[in-house]
């Protein structure tokens, strides 16, 4: 029997994805003697064009990470999508959006403005933008067109599965990989389409092992503004930690090494918008009721829109997104 | 056609929607725009069930509780005080102009109150426009959208 095909690719994402499925350690070698490596531009030498060369669905599974930015992604997305019999978004960026997707909050010429005049260490006198296609004289020159808005895998083909993370844990990654392999060999039913994997069904505070009371937050402090105590809930001492908000399954990682959740393993289950169920947990545990003293409050949590978004904007409910 | 707003409103059960109700029943007249919807308390509201009004069409957001102190689970309008004030501040990095959402106490004998915020919410989402969240979304139904109104 020839071995099931897999292929990985990322998008606009950081390479952290890739890193956390080579985490999986010595696993990777039953993931390399089961599946066929077809494509894996961080790890193989493939071409694009070889993959155009495949046969439609001939792919059995397809972990693709990273968000849509531009049209390269894109492309390569419904590509994959038409060679993969299975096709998951591997990481926040695919699931959600994730860091790229916090530029939805600004336009595409205020990124270009930013990128290529005003930061500091740039010198384009002649303001020089990248143009998606330049003539030399050895022909045309392309580079992939770069989108108004940053979208999720899900928001521009069809996607059957979610891993969610930023990125997947290793024991995560390795546990779905594993129940592939048994899917696969022993003809066991596929998980229902849409199901995400590799995660938990409660909120990240349920694996959190700090001590809490009842909130009561008279301000909320940055991580350089307050010494933490390691033994007690870090939204208690007024940090704001996601965990509320934020799917359960990376093992309460962060909390653990004395830092917030940030909430890379997205929404939990029966929450469609994460941003605004931190707004509303937030706003929970503030203890003010005089509308100044909650302005004052408000104002020393920097930045609400980008940390309580911070891995969800793509999928936000006002998803600023050019779909 | 002229515009008219489309105005969702969150009236709790036992202040602001008996308010409103008494304005009803006393004939003050109050605009039409605005479509009521009752919950047990407007701490009930979660902030997703205003930012959907507003992805599904609505222009403004109105939000209703019993006064400070009189709130029949003891502090659920504290609770919606402090989302909105923190929703407005999230609204205004989304591009959306914070006056669209508005919450004010009403309580149950305060028909005449209700008259007066409701003739006044409306007259403020009339003079800011339309919002078409959807329509600046979703450019492909965009057509759709100025057939439906």
């Amino acid at each position: 029997m020839a071995k099931p095909k897999l292929a990985l690719y990322w998008a606009a994402s950081c390479g952290g994805c890739d890193v956390a499925v080579l985490d999986i350690e010595v696993k990777i070698l039953d993931v390399a003697a089961f599946f066929d490596i077809v494509f894996w531009p961080c790890a193989t030498d493939f071409k694009y064009k070889d993959v155009e060369a495949m046969p439609d669905k001939s792919i059995t599974l397809c972990l693709f990470n990273g968000s849509i930015r531009n049209s390269e992604n894109e492309k390569l997305a419904k590509l994959l999508r038409a060679k993969s019999v299975v096709l998951v978004a591997f990481g926040s960026c695919a699931q959600e959006g994730c860091i790229p997707a916090l530029a939805n909050l600004t336009t595409k010429e205020a990124i270009f403005k930013t990128v290529y005049l005003d930061t500091p260490s740039t010198h384009n006198p002649d303001k020089i933008f990248p143009q998606p296609v330049t003539k030399v004289k050895e022909g045309d020159l392309e580079i992939p067109v770069f989108w108004e808005k940053v979208k999720s895998l899900d928001q521009v083909v069809d996607v059957d599965y979610y891993i969610p993370g930023c990125p997947p844990q290793s024991t995560q990654v390795a546990a779905v990989i594993e129940a592939v392999i048994d899917i696969l060999k022993n003809g066991k039913p596929l998980p229902p389409k849409g199901t995400i994997l590799g995660a938990g069904d409660k909120t990240c505070c349920d694996e959190c092992p700090r001590t809490r009371k009842e909130k009561k937050v008279k301000q909320f402090y940055r991580l350089h503004e307050i010494l933490i105590n390691p033994d007690e809930c870090l939204l208690d001492q007024g940090i704001v930690c996601m965990g509320p908000a934020t799917r359960s399954g990376c093992g309460a990682l962060c909390v653990k090494a004395n830092v917030p959740c940030r909430g890379c393993y997205g929404a939990p289950p029966n929450v469609h918008d994460q941003g605004l169920k931190m707004l509303s947990a937030i706003s929970s545990v503030i203890d003010a009721q005089e509308p100044d003293e909650i302005d004052k409050i408000i104002n020393t949590i920097a930045d609400p829109t980008g940390t309580f978004y911070r891995f969800s904007m793509a999928h936000s409910t006002l998803k600023i997104a050019d779909l | 056609m002229a515009f008219e707003p489309r105005i969702v409103a969150f009236f709790c059960n036992w202040c602001t929607y008996t308010g409103a109700d008494l304005a009803g029943v006393s004939r003050l007249k109050s605009p039409a725009n605005i479509r009521i919807i009752r919950t047990m308390c407007s701490g009930r509201v979660d902030p997703s069930f205003i930012m959907k009004a507003f992805e599904l069409g609505a222009d403004g957001v109105l939000i209703g509780g019993c006064h400070p102190g009189d709130c029949h689970y003891a502090e659920g309008n504290y609770k919606a005080l402090r989302r909105v004030h923190l929703l407005k501040k999230m609204m205004r990095s989304f591009g959306i102009d914070e006056k669209r959402l508005r919450l004010e106490w009403i309580s149950a004998s305060e028909g005449d109150v209700y008259q007066h915020v409701a003739t006044e919410f409306t007259q403020t989402i009339r003079s800011l426009g339309p919002l078409n969240w959807k329509q600046h979304v979703d450019q492909k139904s965009s057509s759709e959208q100025a057939v439906v109104v």
